[in-house]
């Protein structure tokens, strides 16, 4: 198992910085059974992060990467925006490249780690904004899906371009005024989790972040049935609190409210996906 | 030729791995007639390639699909047919980190279209191989030859190499996986020849047996981590430098540029060796009249060379350029320490080769720089030409 690569040489513990040191006596490494609830008690993959305080970005990639089920061979690829700030702190092996290529990179990754460890189960999990994954990036993410690539794709949708300054994305809502939409939005907020379907996607969910055993559940299926079928894809609402003008302990509020309208819960598994869940349910692991 | 426990060692698709010397200076040769795209297979077949992606556009179509084949047969690990030139670019990215010998090709419009990646490359210190068949980049559309698609990869921090014929390009491809992936190297190398009259003219071509071939890609060589989950990541950092506006990341960010540069500077003796050597002359040594070119256009200035001599008796040479980046500024200085006449021939209107030859002879050579003939747009550069232009300057 790859975790081996978190042992810290007996000479060096003294020097290394501890939080490295912990990654190796603390972390849950080689336990696909782990989850959210090992938040508290065991060491996280995220060291820091320097999201604005409260932001539901933070708790959201918390929460996944409590969940991955194999993080010693998790490959994350990220995009620009507001998450490409917390990627340097993550512990596993993580991409930033550019904005908008993220499905692409992951493609290249997948396709290579399958050649070269054909016998070694090694999830790629894409991670990214909705304007790098529903505007910049929509080609790359709908043709990664044609292609039936076996990645995960995580769409932290806030609505807005955050890192820019709050303007205008395809998934704000119509109506609603942001920079570059003075006038407020002219279109409908793209139905993406609809296109992931039609895309050929083998699993799909919505949900807000506001309940992290569902995060956990939702992730680990995703997981399991791109490791197994072909792409899946979630779509998590994790709203700008700076942009919509909310404080820092609002964040979960402003998610709960959004439980109940446009980011109820709705989830799409092909029979297939179906037929893979249940095995990995059989097998104790979901 | 590498042994181990007395048998030989194969790559995957069966073939005899050999070092890149014995398979580009010692392995038999045997006489073949083939086009550009041709010998683009033909080098991939023996160069032991993980993956490649693809995307069609012409003069580098044909390349293209025929490193598809390959992988049909079993020689490239992992092929396909990308959605664009960015995607093919940031996929071959993704499969260079993850740790594969990576080799793809575009042309043109292409080229523009995929350009976000190739500083993302040369800053992720991975060694793409992309063979550029150059084309013409204008409104109205062309398909034809014209290389000023060059000029706008000059400072992307990728060596970029210039093959003058069929020939050269076979062999280069090899060196250039030889090259590009020293660890301390390790930047992307974009193989170019001029699309049409190199990718789709026949030529005799020499070629060593294709049941050899490069050993593979070492990907735990390279100067930063492989993506594989295999070895500690090595982005992991309690204060990234990503996007800070504080003086340790600007320092970091201008000192990775540099050190980008500095990668492609140390390339130099691995591709004089491979190469044998950054420039190649043709013609009388102490010549006054010396022309300065790469790829067709060093061909087309062999042959005004010959002209000249015929028919008016004048000496000349060409110094032909086999790298650009890193540009062969000692071998252009010694070269025409007796020019009193520099022509620069060039496929396309701005004279890229012309500025950077101008920038490498500033104050150190007396002689006067001429950059001409010109021609762009798919026209042809006929010796008559370069002779006429010629014999204007110097009676
Ligand atoms: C090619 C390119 N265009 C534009 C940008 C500028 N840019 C950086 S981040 C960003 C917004 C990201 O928005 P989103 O993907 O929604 O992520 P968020 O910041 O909202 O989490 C933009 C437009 C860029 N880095 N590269
Ligand atoms: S700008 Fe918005 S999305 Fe970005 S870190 Fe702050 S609250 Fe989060
Ligand atoms: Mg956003």
């Amino acid at each position: 198992m790859a975790y081996k690569i978190y042992k810290v040489n007996e000479e060096f513990k003294d020097i290394v910085p501890e939080e490295v040191v912990e990654l190796e006596e603390k972390a849950t490494w080689g336990n696909p059974k782990r989850g959210v609830m090992d938040l508290p008690v065991t060491k996280e993959l995220l060291e820091e992060h320097s999201l604005c305080a409260g932001c539901p970005e933070s708790a959201a990639i918390r929460y996944i990467l409590a969940s991955l089920p194999n993080p010693e061979d998790t490959i994350i690829v990220n995009s620009t925006g507001c998450t490409s700030l917390v990627f340097p702190h993550i512990s596993l092996h993580t991409v930033h490249s550019l904005f908008g290529n993220q499905n692409s990179v992951a493609s290249g990754i997948k396709r290579v780690l399958e050649w070269r460890f054909p016998d070694k189960a090694k999830d790629v999990v894409v991670l990214a904004g909705d304007g790098a994954t529903v505007d910049i990036g929509l080609d790359y993410t709908l043709q990664s899906f044609f292609r039936q690539e076996k990645i995960t794709t995580i769409c932290f949708d806030n609505e807005v371009y955050a890192n820019t300054g709050g303007q205008e994305s395809g998934l704000t809502p119509k109506g609603h005024v942001f920079k570059m939409a003075p006038k407020g939005k002219l279109f409908d907020k793209v139905p993406m989790w609809q296109l992931a379907i039609d895309s050929g996607c083998h699993y799909v969910a919505r949900l807000t972040v506001s309940s992290p055993k569902k995060v956990e559940r939702v992730i680990k299926e995703a997981i399991y049935v791109a490791r197994e079928l072909g792409p899946t894809y979630i779509h998590l609402y994790t709203p700008c609190i700076l942009e919509i003008g909310l404080n820092s302990d609002d964040g979960l509020d402003e998610m709960r409210s959004r439980d109940k309208e446009r980011f109820a819960f709705f989830e799409y598994k092909t029979p297939h996906a179906e037929e893979v869940i249940a095995k990995y349910k059989a097998e104790g692991l979901l | 030729m590498r042994m181990i426990e007395n048998k030989v060692e194969k790559n995957w698709a069966g073939q005899r791995i050999v070092s890149p010397d014995y398979l580009l200076f010692e392995a038999p040769r045997e006489k073949h007639f083939m086009t550009g795209s041709e010998a683009v297979k033909e080098a991939v077949k023996r160069a032991s390639v993980d993956a490649s992606v693809s995307y069609p556009i012409t003069p580098q179509s044909e390349a293209a699909h025929l490193i598809g084949e390959l992988w049909a047969e079993g020689y490239v690990g992992v092929y396909f047919r990308g959605e664009n030139e960015f995607g093919v670019m940031s996929e071959v990215a993704g499969a260079a980190m993850a740790g594969a010998r990576v080799i793809t090709t575009t042309s043109g419009p292409g080229t523009l279209r995929a350009f976000e990646n190739f500083p993302m490359w040369s800053g992720t210190r991975i060694p793409v191989q992309l063979v550029l068949m150059a084309r013409g980049v204008n409104s109205p559309l062309s398909i034809q030859p014209d290389n000023l698609e060059v000029d706008f990869l000059l400072d992307t921090g990728c060596m970029i190499w210039y093959a003058e014929n069929v020939q050269e390009l076979f062999d280069m491809i090899l060196a250039g996986f030889a090259v590009a992936e020293q660890p301390d190297v390790h930047v992307p190398v974009i193989t170019a020849v001029d699309g049409f009259f190199v990718s789709h003219t026949r030529e005799a071509i020499y070629l060593p047996p294709d049941d050899i071939a490069l050993p593979p890609y070492a990907p735990y060589k390279s100067p930063m981590p492989v993506i594989d989950a295999e070895i500690p990541p090595g982005r992991f950092l309690r204060d990234p430098f990503v996007m800070k506006s504080n003086y340790i990341s600007y320092a970091t960010h201008a000192s990775w540029q540099w050190e980008v540069r500095s990668a492609i500077e140390r390339s130099r003796p691995y591709a004089k060796h491979y190469l044998k050597g950054l420039t190649e002359e043709f013609g009388e040594k102490d010549s006054e009249v010396v022309f300065i070119a790469c790829g067709t256009a060093a061909s087309q200035a062999k042959e005004a060379v010959r002209m000249l001599e015929e028919t008016e008796g004048i000496k000349s040479k060409v110094v032909k350029l086999k790298t650009i980046r890193p540009f062969p500024y000692e071998e252009i200085l010694e070269a025409t320490k007796n020019a009193k006449y520099i022509f620069i021939p060039e496929f396309n209107v701005v004279g890229w080769l012309e500025r950077e030859v101008r920038k490498a002879l500033y104050k150190k050579s007396d002689a006067e720089i001429i950059g001409t003939p010109r021609v762009a747009g798919g026209m042809t550069m006929p010796k008559e030409i370069i002779v006429r232009e010629v014999l204007e300057y110097i009676k």
